[in-house]
């Protein structure tokens, strides 16, 4: 069992942490037709949606309340209320999805009741489509803003089934946490569409995000789930959840509709995806297609193969929690020594991970531990790179942002198929490390006291 | 000490603005901060125009006084270049929490300093105030004063939270900063006649290294560079520079204009984007510098310099002129780079199809009406499907854009090139505008748009999405021109505030009925460019052009329609 312990510098140094906003907005972004809406100065947008443009390279809806100064001092109602105006009359969105930001937070702005104000003062907004998440960046962290935003939507937006008889058994819903990817996404649709299985995700960023052309310049979202079909996802027979993060969501949505729920923390290994696979195949009754079959065979291939590079390698690893269970345990299984782990917030998994201790730090942590432990694979955001650079250890980039290297949205970690190429993957690099830095030479294995011993015999010799 | 209010008012009070000096008192207190439209915004705060432009200092640590998001959100994020020290790229911020909100964040501001010095011991430390702290009253002067005085180093306070107003705003404060604590504050080891400050210019992708092999040759030393590729005792001895170039339009004019103001050093605005551009301002350098006491051969060997690179460079663009002919450029981008590129493009045989004037001023927007002719289309607030009209209506070959539009061009699987600061190539002097013309072919002739624009083999062509906005655009269009009475129904309907949504209609109404004659009396009567303000100058136009009603008012604006 690992320790947790929270670093103690006054100084975050390299932040490994991105804030509460820009990940609860990131859910909305799953949503067809919606505009995220952060209420706070409009640097918190404009970061936030850099940010995104940069790790997608797509156009990203997120707009701004605009706060000045004074307008912060004396309450957002008004700005809230323009914002809303403005956006419903000009983009025409499905949904607005709202997060607070530490500089509203610290004044204390009432949003659920600025919205009520809203609604009854503006007839067309009365039944409009809105949701509201609390998120200060002086708390949490990306992850806690995904969950706190899809658990909020599962309370406001999905319906309470009128009849409990009648479950569709064909349909599942599946919610994803903030570590997956769009790939990610499609990939565990096809797994569970192969089982005769109809999946609604919650949320989908698969539509919205993964680059696909759309049909009209729409300034909102393109893609994702639509605002019925979140309605109607109470009537579904079960409910998937993926990665931890996402039981808060979970029970929420049994708790309203009586799905009932499975959580799989993980979807990155040989025994994560049994299970998966398994579980499809018995809610759907469906015997597993030999296609999965033939997969799980390329992953035993694959991690046979690949055990000879990555076993014994010292892992320095910094992550959200879930990502950080994920890959860090699928690594431990291949034989690495997971020797460093820092991580940006509090989590149930993070003392279940293969590790003597968690810390929750930034990526200075990161690279002093991994310096000091002798680490020679390092995992990290694309903020890792300088780290790397100065360390000279093989780099993987994981999870957001990926802002320096391309197909961020469809780099696959689930199922047999994606822990099959990631292992690949993370293998050769550090084939590709060997080669370029660790070739032997003829003094690669002379020490000083070898050298002294050459001399001394050279002494006798004469 | 001045209060940030007062310094903000002072900002505003920029004598060396001619769009400043324009104005009325009322209107000047009011400042160049246009009012941000709430849902309606985009661009960054000032906080982040603080940075951006201190950033690029690169042996200074950067350290953010705030909550994650305005550091964890946006570290690392600028393509400014280094030759020395790279610790301007390592993110340092308080990370402020809960606690530190209930009891302030002072005292972790202080050890964060500490911690700092004692592990990195850079030569200065600025620290940035952000909108939380602000708000609960944190003292950062007098924490830098407190932690200067204890460690012996300079501690810079940045005072520009995000809530005062938007990047431009931040730009100018940053520079505040520098003239408040940093210029003056240390002595060079010995001064040349050649000694040249660079003010406003951040070495995007190491362009200024395009420019500095030509200083060298002539001489020209780069006294101090504010803020790319600098270092902080070079901005603190920059006072005994003999001249100035302020680059980057006008966000630090308020540096170059207090540093003649205090320390005598005269300075021009200048460009190094497009050939005429680079040779006008390497005269220029070389003018104020003679003027400041360097020897006149100066401007000879100058002269030289200027004609062997134009020689060189249009040498270098002349191949491309025949693949060029016909090729028509979309150009869009803030402001002054905009004409400075232009004539270099049409030399090169590109025919310019239009060019937006977003951020432009009213000077800018002449210039380039001179170097296009009268016929430009200046594209304002193009929306996209507009622009995706124009670039497939085969008015337009490529766009060149900054990146906000760029998914516009790439969707329409239309060439497109970044020239705005996220680019990565770097354009500047005449072997950066020569690097331009080849980024410009490579993207014109890549193989890969023919490739990208035939349609699924499953898709009916005449039915996809392109072939449907277009049918769409010429129906609308072919029914206007059939019905006078609804064309002009659309004239008039035609949106001109786009945060008030107020259309051309109303305004000529409201300009008719009450005889007004300025923006500010349109905008009571009835709102228009009471948001952003960026309408201001096609309600200009439209009171430019009332006389002559009802003819179409203004011609620049049909290549939007």
């Amino acid at each position: 069992m690992a320790t947790v312990t929270v670093g103690k510098k006054a100084c975050a140094v390299n932040p490994l942490k991105m804030s509460q906003p820009i990940g609860g907005a990131f859910a909305f972004m799953g949503l067809r037709g919606s505009m995220p809406l952060l209420h706070g100065s409009q640097g918190c947008t404009s970061f936030g949606l850099t940010l995104f443009v940069r790790h997608f390279k797509e156009a990203v809806p997120l707009q701004t309340t605009a706060m000045s100064e004074v307008a912060t001092v004396l309450g957002g109602y008004e700005n809230v209320e323009q914002a809303i105006l403005n956006i419903h009359k000009r983009t025409k969105p499905e949904i607005i999805g709202i997060c607070s930001t530490g500089v509203t937070e610290t004044k204390g702005d009432d949003v659920e009741g600025y919205l009520k104000l809203i609604r009854d003062k503006h007839a067309e907004l009365a039944n409009f489509p809105m949701v509201y998440v609390s998120t200060p960046d002086f708390k949490d962290a990306f992850q806690d803003g995904w969950e706190k935003t899809v658990a909020r939507m599962v309370e406001v937006l999905v319906e309470t089934p009128k009849t409990e008889a009648r479950r569709d058994p064909g349909r599942v819903n599946v919610l994803p946490g903030c570590h997956l990817t769009p790939g990610d996404l499609d990939e565990i649709r096809t797994m569970l569409e192969d089982f005769g299985l109809e999946p609604s995700f919650l949320p989908d960023l698969a539509g919205s995000l993964d680059g696909h052309i759309p049909d009209e310049f729409v300034p909102t979202t393109i893609g994702g789930i639509g605002v019925d079909e979140i309605a109607a996802m109470g009537q579904a027979a079960w409910t998937i959840a993926i990665g931890a993060q996402m039981r808060r969501a979970a029970e929420a949505m049994e708790k309203k509709t009586g799905t009932p729920f499975k959580l799989f923390e993980r979807l990155c290994g040989l025994a994560p995806n049994d299970e998966f696979i398994m579980f499809l195949s018995e809610i759907s009754g469906h015997p597993v297609p030999l296609k999965y079959r033939r997969q799980r065979g390329q992953l035993a291939d694959a991690m046979l193969d690949a055990h000879f590079h990555i076993g014994g390698r010292k892992l320095a690893i910094g992550a959200e929690p879930d990502l950080l269970f994920d890959l860090s345990s699928m690594l431990h299984e291949m034989g690495a020594k997971v020797t460093v782990a820092v991580t940006t917030t509090q989590s149930p998994v993070l003392e279940r991970i293969l590790t003597d201790d968690v810390l929750i730090g930034d990526l200075e942590d990161l690279e002093n531990l991994a310096r000091e432990r002798d680490c020679n694979l390092l995992i990290a955001h694309s903020h890792g790179r300088q780290a790397a650079e100065r360390l000279k250890i093989p780099f993987h980039r994981a999870g957001f942002p990926m802002f320096d290297r391309l197909g961020a949205g469809h780099q696959l970690s689930v199922g047999y198929r994606g822990t099959r190429d990631l292992i690949f993957g993370i293998a050769n690099l550090v084939i590709a490390d060997q080669e370029d830095n660790h070739q032997a030479t003829p003094d690669t294995w002379r020490t000083g006291e070898s050298e002294a011993r050459v001399a001394a015999s050279a002494a006798m010799m004469h | 000490m001045s209060s940030l209010s007062a310094t903000i008012q002072d900002v505003f009070n920029e004598p060396g603005c001619g769009k400043n000096a324009n104005k009325s008192e009322a209107e000047r207190k009011k400042g160049c901060t246009k009012q941000l439209q709430p849902g309606g915004a985009a661009g960054g705060c000032a906080f982040d125009g603080a940075k951006i432009a201190l950033q690029p200092l690169t042996d200074v640590a950067h350290l953010v006084h705030g909550p994650i998001a305005c550091e964890g959100n946006s570290w690392d994020n600028r393509g400014a270049r280094s030759s020395g020290s790279n610790i301007w790229r390592t993110g340092f911020t308080t990370d402020i929490n809960e606690t530190d909100i209930v009891f302030g964040g002072e005292k972790r501001l202080y050890k964060a300093v500490k911690e700092i010095i004692e592990k990195y011991n850079p030569p200065a430390i600025f620290v940035y105030q952000t909108c939380v702290p602000a708000m609960i009253g944190d003292d950062i002067n007098a924490v830098c004063k407190a932690a200067s005085q204890k460690f012996g180093k300079p501690v810079i306070p940045v005072n520009s939270p995000g809530f005062v107003g938007p990047k431009n705003l931040g730009n100018k404060l940053a520079g505040e900063a520098l003239l408040d604590h940093v210029i003056g504050t240390e002595e060079p080891d010995y001064t040349t006649p050649y000694d040249l400050n660079i003010i406003g210019e951040y070495n995007l992708s190491g362009e200024l290294w395009q420019v500095k092999p030509l200083l060298d040759e002539l001489g020209i030393r780069i006294f101090s560079c504010i803020s790319g590729d600098g270092k902080y005792r070079e901005v603190a001895y920059s006072h005994r520079a003999r001249a100035a170039m302020m680059v980057c339009s006008k966000a630090m004019i308020n540096v170059a204009r207090k540093m003649e103001e205090r320390y005598g050093i005269p300075f021009f605005e200048g460009s190094f984007y497009g050939i005429e551009d680079s040779s006008d301002s390497l005269r220029e350098i070389a003018r104020l510098l003679i003027e400041r006491g360097a020897p006149d051969e100066l401007m000879a060997r100058t002269e030289a310099v200027i004609a062997r690179e134009e020689a060189k460079a249009w040498a270098a663009i002349e191949p491309y002129k025949p693949r060029f002919k016909g090729k028509k450029v979309l150009l869009i981008t803030g402001g002054v780079k905009s004409w400075s590129v232009v004539a270099a493009l049409q030399e090169a045989g590109l025919e310019l199809v239009g060019t937006s004037v977003k951020k432009s001023t009213k000077e800018d927007k002449e210039r380039i009406k001179e170097l296009m002719g009268q016929d430009a289309h200046m594209i304002d607030d193009m929306t996209p499907r507009e622009m995706y009209k124009m670039l497939k209506d085969a008015k337009a070959d490529i766009m060149l854009s900054g990146g906000k539009s760029q998914f516009v061009a790439l969707k329409a699987a239309m060439p497109w090139l970044d020239i705005n600061q996220e680019r990565s190539h770097a354009y500047m002097g005449y072997v950066g505008m020569v690097k331009l013309v080849e980024e410009i072919d490579k993207a014109l002739f890549n193989p890969v748009w023919q490739e990208l624009r035939r349609p699924a083999p499953w898709e009916d062509a005449a039915k996809n999405w392109q072939a449907r906005a277009m049918a769409q655009m010429d129906a609308e269009a072919a029914a206007l021109a059939a019905d006078p009475q609804a064309a002009e129904k659309a004239r008039r309907a035609r949106k001109i505030c786009n945060c008030k949504i107020i259309d051309l209609g109303t305004i000529e109404d409201a300009i008719a009925a009450h005889a007004l004659t300025t923006t500010d009396g349109v905008k009571q009567h009835t709102n228009a460019s009471g948001g952003c303000g960026a309408c201001a100058g096609r309600i200009e136009d439209i009171l430019a052009a009332m006389p002559a009603l009802p003819t179409p008012t203004v011609p620049l604006l049909q290549a939007a329609e």
